[in-house]
């Protein structure tokens, strides 16, 4: 496997001196493994921190910036973060407002999470914590790791990040981000296995002319195999599989933010056919799109496929996925 | 009784156990995880490693497993950084201050550990998991370290046939059974790691 790499150990510290290089506007810390927008403290705002495993790339540091994330903290390729390095984004956009940790539901993340919010408390922070688990192919109880963080990852952090850049206190940014994790779904499928640079090879064997349906955002295959379906076909399935799991909790036509996500190696070109699928099925169930994106922006390195997600969204919702956003990945408005 | 010797020597065989296993733990986290324990682990032993190498010559048991406890929580990340992490921060903070400890004393310790890491990550025996190894190693230390370390190897062997309910292998559902679970070998390394110290005997 050919990768544009140095070498598979450097691969988080260079691409964070490239986020150095590329964006001025960011404070990047490549020892402490940082990214934290330059003005976080100023204004007196909520911080908002998230974090994760490297390889997901826009997802977080793409996303830190003017009415998102305050800081993100990567961790190693498909592995959490330390509790050091969340610690230490928190005492960095700190300014007295407290500040919020959006954490998808990992083991690894929620662990490590949660230590460094007990030792920001101890030194006096005020934390609040909201778990991100849209993920529908992942059957939720007490007796499993509950349902994945995923797409909705994305609208909870740019929804949330603008009631924060707007001077809501840190109560109303964290029951805001629950809403809009507890209003998103996704559903996710691959027509082939990632590679992590530490391996080398593909975390899966996948044949032609098949594909995995459930999978998530680290390369580890779905619940499903099956014969290769058509665009068409898949988003039938895969907006069938979240409407399903959406209506248990609201009604069935409210509108909705529609993205379409590409897992890393899909051409836009595909993605952008599937969600001509994915609004079809919608128009025909009769739910509203209020907002489409469509993009590769919650990735699993170089896997292919796409992922859906829907967020059922109200009019403030719709407002605050509407206001200015200023990130590497993301920027309208400004 | 045991000294701060024996507790560095059990540290240092389970860092060249996993620089010797790395590269297995890795193969066993590929078909149900994300193919890198091997990988997070070594960097949390070496960083071990150095830590104790910097250590002050004086420290007792219980500060040394309270050292490694605290490195491997800020290098290794993912869940095996806490889990593991915890394991040897309350495994330390039972041993107290004393210089010296008894075998009763590091096999209750122990038992204070793995609970710690059973309430931690909320799994249980039977959830493919490292408790699987942890739990009848400890248990087996009753008898000896060496009986403990082939408990626990027992154990991980056992995960092979079990459907994760824990960890990102449970995202696979069924499609979990029939794979050795990879935190449950690496415990088991560290249990051999702790026979090894002992010189395999009690």
């Amino acid at each position: 496997m050919r990768m544009l790499i140095n070498t598979a150990d450097t691969v988080v510290a260079d691409a964070l001196r490239g986020m150095a290089a590329a964006h001025p506007d960011l404070d990047v810390d490549v020892e402490n493994r940082l990214v934290v927008r330059r003005d976080a403290r100023e204004g007196g705002r909520v911080g908002l921190v998230s974090g994760g495993g490297s390889g997901h790339e826009p997802l977080h540091g793409g996303f830190v910036g003017y009415g998102m994330l305050s800081a993100a903290c990567p961790g190693e390729v498909f592995t959490s973060p330390v509790p050091d390095q969340m610690l230490r984004a928190a005492g960095a956009v700190d300014s007295g407002q407290g500040v919020l940790f959006v954490v998808k539901n990992y083991t690894g993340d929620v662990l490590n999470f949660q230590m460094a919010a007990e030792l920001a408390e101890d030194d006096g922070l005020r934390v609040e914590q909201v778990l991100v688990n849209d993920d529908v192919a992942v059957t939720d109880s007490l007796y499993t790791a509950g349902r994945r963080g995923t797409g909705g990852t994305l609208f909870v952090e740019k929804i949330a990040g603008a009631a924060a850049e707007e001077g809501a206190p840190l109560d109303r940014v964290a029951a805001i981000a629950r809403q809009v994790n507890e209003s998103s779904r996704s559903f996710g499928v691959a027509l082939s296995a990632c590679t992590t640079p530490a391996k080398g090879s593909p975390t899966f064997d996948l044949p032609d002319g098949e594909l995995e349906l459930g999978i998530g955002i680290h390369g580890e295959p779905g619940r499903e195999r099956r014969a290769m379906m058509t665009s068409r076909e898949i988003a039938e399935f895969a907006v069938g599989a979240v409407l399903e799991d959406l209506a248990r909790s609201g009604p069935a036509d409210a509108p909705v933010l529609a993205l379409v996500n590409g897992m890393g190696a899909t051409p836009l070109l595909e993605l952008y056919g599937f969600h001509a699928e994915v609004a079809r099925v919608l128009e025909a169930r009769g739910v509203p799109v209020a907002r489409s994106l469509v993009g590769n922006y919650v990735t699993s390195l170089d896997m292919a496929g796409c992922s859906v997600t829907l967020c059922r969204a109200d009019d403030e919702l719709l407002r605050l996925w509407d206001a200015p956003v200023q990130t590497a990945a993301l920027r309208w408005g400004r | 009784m045991r000294d701060a010797d024996f507790f560095r020597r059990w540290l240092d065989a389970a860092a060249a156990a996993v620089e010797r296993e790395a590269d297995r733990l890795t193969e066993l986290d590929s078909p149900i995880g994300d193919a890198d324990h091997g990988s997070n682990l070594l960097r949390g032993f070496v960083a071990v490693r150095a830590a104790l190498a910097g250590a002050d010559a004086s420290a007792p048991p219980g500060a040394l497993l309270q050292l490694a406890g605290r490195t491997l929580i800020s290098t290794v990340g993912g869940a095996s950084g806490p889990l593991y992490g915890t394991l040897l921060r309350r495994t330390g903070k039972e041993l107290g201050e004393a210089a010296e400890v008894s075998d009763e004393q590091v096999r209750e310790a122990l038992d204070a550990g793995v609970d710690a890491v059973a309430r931690l990550g909320g799994a249980a025996p039977g959830d493919k998991t490292m408790l699987d190894a942890l739990v009848p190693g400890v248990a087996a230390l009753a008898t000896s370290y060496a009986d403990a370390a082939d408990a626990a190897d027992a154990g991980a062997v056992a995960t092979t046939p079990m459907l994760a309910r824990k960890g990102r292998a449970s995202y696979l559902g069924e499609r979990s059974i029939g794979h050795q679970d990879p935190g449950a070998t690496s415990s088991a390394l560290l249990l051999r790691a702790l026979a090894d110290a002992a010189g395999g005997a009690a």
